[in-house]
């Protein structure tokens, strides 16, 4: 029994003492990695930490976090209707947006390829600009606007087709879809991008040999040589479209306020900012923290499995 | 429309679809910038006609020269503002360039302990949102001391992990033999990383570049930053159009001037970062 351990705890050693030698013989790739690697360990991986172990207290920033086990969860699933309001909106939200974003992102990106250069590189920019400009997005509250110098009420009122303006972001019934036409619009960023450069990095001499191997019509051409050959790029997207999907209550608030009306247009990221920014639950708030990390996880997780059969 | 290569597989039809389908996209996609160009320069009785308008009939510059008065007015000098936005994109983007091709340089051509643990926990955090992140870093914010500085803004914006994910994906591309060449010419390491590495990676950094200043460029500076004094562009932009209706023209100037920036230094650069993006593939 001694002989054994002190065999096994030697082995233990000697093994920590090579890798200490490779980690020393390696000490410039790690000055290198280093300046980077600090802040990225502090500003992401280590809050991601100290937001699952606030989740399991009660902290208020005043006092000290007191320990109280998984009662923040149970509030959360059990004794919170406005979370299970959100839980739903995110849900409906994601599933609409992230799959529609996605696939207009490919679509435009493959439609756009088939173009001249010129025209291509116009139109990559006209579709990626709203994207990138800033809180431009904000002139949807103008078109939408409840009064007749809203473009679209105004126009409506015109025409007489309504009588009176409709209150497009505070109406419960309009809310919803409309904020997912402004999250639609602006959400050609990166992946479009990325599809992009992917479909312009296909070898041309595949399509010529498909077309001899019988390919008869742009969908076939799309769906057994572009796709396959684009996945790498298809993969990352579809990380972006998602990320992207779960945090657009960044341009929701802005566009309904907050609370929305009968919380209609409430979803997590709404709710988390209730709780960290405004009522200083900061126990609770990371609770829903966490749920929002594991269910963006987990999407991604069932997308990517999704995806890797594009391969078969 | 002309199409760019003619392929036996390409039917008259499915040319036309694609130019009606890319004609509607392209005017959904570029209605609200139209709006808000045409919002920018229309007089204050054009702004409020019934029904709207949807182009300026007599442009004038009035929403211009409201939005200068009304910055003259603020208690901070817009000049302020502006040399804050710009420190914080100037300082932020440098940072994260340099610090994130050092990385991707040893994560694509080094081989050691810990290489692919570490950039799969960066491809982990392209996954999540940053509210997740939120509420910890202001608690680290405020126990380093950095609530209410620049660093607050900059420091995190080094590590962005989209950077670090394009360079090095980049990066993989240069050739071993170029390095090796290198390497037993007796070039150290940081002059292989700078004289061979990032000239050859250029399109990258001017990636790198571009989507670091449009993130810090529309940076408010909200959750971290209180003093009026180190407040960013966005942040009294914004509340210049929270006038309300009555600011709906000077709201549109103050859209078109934030949109100009970013929309500008993209187009000159374009071809590069498509180019950086056909890198940017995930294999599994």
């Amino acid at each position: 029994m001694g002989v054994m351990s002190t065999a096994v705890k030697m082995d233990l050693k000697t093994r920590l003492s090579l890798k200490w030698e490779e980690v020393k013989a390696n000490k410039v790739s790690y000055l290198f990695l280093a300046p980077y690697a600090i802040f990225f360990l502090i500003f992401t991986v280590l809050p991601v930490l100290i937001a699952i172990g606030l989740s399991f207290t009660h902290y208020n920033m005043l006092e000290r976090p007191k320990w109280v086990g998984w009662q923040n969860y149970l509030r959360l699933f059990l004794a919170d209707d406005v979370f299970l309001i959100a839980v739903k909106n995110t849900f409906i939200f994601a599933a609409i947006t992230g799959p529609l974003s996605y696939f207009l992102c490919l679509i435009f990106a493959w439609m756009i390829n088939e173009l001249q250069p010129r025209i291509r590189a116009f139109l990559t920019l006209l579709f990626y600009a709203p994207s990138i400009s800033g809180n431009l997005y904000l002139m949807w509250t103008i078109i939408f606007s409840p009064d007749s110098y809203g473009y679209v009420n105004g126009f409506l009122l015109y025409w007489g087709i309504i009588d009176q303006p409709i209150q497009f972001l505070t109406d419960p019934r309009w809310m919803m879809p409309l904020v997912m036409v402004v999250v639609l619009w602006m959400s050609l960023g990166t992946s479009f991008l990325v599809f992009i450069a992917g479909l312009q990095g296909i070898d041309e001499t595949w399509y010529e040999a498909g077309a001899v191997d019988g390919i008869q019509n742009r969908f076939q051409e799309l769906i057994y040589i572009t796709l396959p050959a684009m996945r790498p790029q298809l993969m990352f997207g579809a990380i972006m479209s998602i990320t992207g999907s779960f945090a657009a209550a960044g341009q929701i608030i802005p566009l309904v306020g907050f609370p929305s009306t009968d919380y209609a247009a409430h979803t997590v990221v709404a709710h988390l900012l209730d709780y960290g920014n405004i009522r200083f639950e900061m126990g609770y708030a990371s609770s829903i923290a966490v749920v929002l990390f594991i269910s963006m996880i987990a999407a991604q997780q069932i997308v990517q499995r999704l995806l890797s059969k594009l391969d078969d | 429309m002309q199409i760019r290569k003619k392929r036996l597989t390409r039917s008259p039809g499915g040319d036309l679809a694609i130019f009606i389908f890319l004609l509607a996209g392209g005017i959904f996609s570029a209605l609200p910038l139209v709006f808000a160009i045409s919002n920018a320069f229309k007089p204050l009785n054009e702004l409020f006609l019934f029904p709207p308008q949807f182009f300026v009939r007599h442009p004038t510059l009035d929403n211009f020269k409201d939005l200068f008065v009304l910055m003259g007015d603020s208690w901070v000098p817009i000049s302020r503002y502006l040399f804050n936005t710009l420190f914080i994109t100037l300082a932020g983007t440098s940072g994260h360039v340099l610090m994130a091709s050092m990385a991707a340089y040893v994560l694509a051509k080094h081989r050691f302990p810990g290489r692919n643990f570490f950039f799969s926990l960066v491809v982990l955090s392209l996954m999540f949102a940053y509210q997740v992140t939120a509420i910890p870093n202001y608690l680290t914010m405020s126990a380093l001391g950095w609530v209410n500085t620049y660093a607050s803004i900059i420091v995190p914006a080094w590590s962005a992990s989209l950077g670090l994910f394009l360079m090095k994906q980049f990066m993989e591309q240069i050739s071993d033999s170029l390095i090796e060449a290198a390497r037993i010419d007796g070039a150290s390491e940081f002059r292989i990383f700078w004289s061979i590495v990032m000239p050859n990676v250029k399109p990258a950094w001017l990636t790198l570049i571009i989507l670091s200043f449009q993130s810090l460029w529309n940076e408010t500076g909200g959750r971290f930053i209180y003093s009026e004094q180190l407040k960013t562009l966005p942040y009294a932009l914004n509340q210049i159009i929270s006038g309300g209706v009555a600011r709906a023209g000077v709201g549109a100037a103050v859209g078109l001037i934030m949109m100009i920036v970013p929309i500008t230094v993209f187009v000159f650069n374009q071809s590069k970062v498509v180019q950086t993006m056909g890198t940017a593939g995930i294999n599994k």
